[in-house]
């Protein structure tokens, strides 16, 4: 190639792979960063119930969640970037888990695995689950299941990788566009948490019910 | 073992002012239980615990139940039968290898006369299951050495377990509510527009 770079000039994926085959990696800060961010995502050792075994399950070596990067499961959140909301959330637990959420630095993700944090589950009905922990913190991933196998956590893994990939560096958002800095911890109110729900991150979907229904 | 019929004579000849009836079980699991009256309770479970033949070392459960006012039919007319709390205690002996006895202790109501003593002296085991019960149900033990609530936070105004509890009202997102669920959920729906309701596929 003795012709100079035009400016402004960004090739395709196609022209790169084709430069790579002559030993030539073009790339940017920004992919350079988040192709570091995504294969390095240490988690937060932090288990809730029964979706903490499959969590520990993928983490040993018949799945081996150090395939992705993943294995460095941090004693501290201010080693984390990764909450991994494993199991049921009651809400004696919720103001800690909120807490634990502030304390991760930035750039940090969250998971939601299972039913119960997704939304409480088979005890959503109860006076004691919170009902979903994406009423106080931004979630990236929902992994469904009762519990979900160690499959699905790194098939959500690996989808929070191709988000984190996409991000923009230089956005004080998480990749969701939620604010990723400090959520309100709620407070033990006389009949339940105060505020029920973070008002900016989470609202009941809008449904028009026919009355027959 | 003694029967617990046994068991209640020498009781009631041990303490002479004490209170122990027994408690028919007409289930399929046909276990009697002892019901004491508040008053002699801690002694009677301390000879329980101590008498060479019962040796029934071991409380192995402490359990509450909340019965609300009952209306008794009887031949004169109906009887109004007030509520009260009550605590279930099992024990067992592992010296002897027997049981179990089951005990029942009852409160006078369910509003202010809610106290029993608790049995945490006597059997260890008792200790976070009587918090337990004065947590979820409300029932005072006097001589409770750490009564405080176990499963709900301090701040916490209610007793959940009992019948009449209200819950949080926080049924505003549910996916596929129905029965009780559906009433509950219907409190937060909107109205349907005009032009929605007609048009969302009505056979």
């Amino acid at each position: 190639m003795s012709e100079p770079v035009p400016p402004g000039f960004t090739p395709t994926d196609a022209e790169r792979d084709e430069l790579r085959r002559h030993g030539i990696l073009l790339t940017s800060l920004e992919e350079l960063c988040d192709w570091g961010r995504s294969r390095s995502v240490w988690p937060l050792q932090f288990g809730l119930a029964c979706c903490a075994i499959e969590m520990i399950a993928a983490s040993m070596a018949r799945f081996d969640i150090a395939r992705f990067g993943s294995e460095v499961f941090r004693a501290s959140p201010r080693q984390a970037d990764l909450l991994i909301v494993s199991g049921t959330v009651t809400k004696k637990m919720a103001p800690s888990v909120v807490r634990l959420w502030n304390q991760m630095p930035d750039p940090k993700y969250c998971i939601a695995m299972g039913a119960c944090a997704i939304s409480g589950g088979p005890f959503k009905q109860g006076y004691n689950v919170l009902k979903g922990i994406d009423r106080y913190i931004p979630v990236d991933i929902y992994i469904p299941g009762c519990p979900p196998r160690p499959e699905a956590l790194l098939h959500g893994l690996m989808q929070l990788q191709e988000k984190i990939r996409g991000q923009d560096i230089t956005a004080t958002a998480g990749p969701g566009g939620a604010p990723g800095s400090d959520c309100p911890v709620p407070a033990f109110g006389g009949h339940d948490l105060v505020p029920p729900q973070n008002e900016t991150l989470w609202h009941p979907p809008a449904l028009v019910r026919r009355e027959d229904a | 073992m003694e029967t617990l019929e046994q068991i209640r004579d020498r009781i009631l000849a041990r303490f002479p002012g004490a209170e122990a009836s027994i408690v028919a079980n007409p289930s399929p699991a046909a276990q009697p239980s002892l019901l004491l009256g508040a008053g002699l309770a801690r002694e009677i479970a301390e000879f329980l615990r101590d008498d060479p033949l019962l040796q029934l070392d071991f409380c192995s459960n402490v359990t509450g139940v909340d019965w609300l006012d009952r209306e008794i039919a009887e031949p004169a007319g109906k009887r109004l039968q007030p509520g009260y709390l009550e605590v279930v205690y099992h024990l067992y002996s592992m010296a002897l290898r027997q049981g179990p006895v089951v005990l029942r202790l009852r409160t006078g109501n369910r509003t202010d006369r809610v106290t029993l003593p608790s049995l945490t002296p006597v059997w260890r085991s008792c200790e976070f299951q009587e918090r337990e019960v004065f947590d979820l149900f409300g029932v005072v033990f006097s001589g409770h050495p750490d009564l405080r609530r176990l499963l709900m936070w301090e701040e916490f105004k209610d007793h959940p377990l009992r019948k009449d509890y209200v819950e949080p009202d926080d049924y505003e997102w549910e996916p596929t509510p129905h029965g009780e669920v559906l009433t509950k959920a219907r409190r937060h729906y909107p109205a349907p527009p005009a032009a929605a309701a007609g048009g969302q596929g009505a056979p």
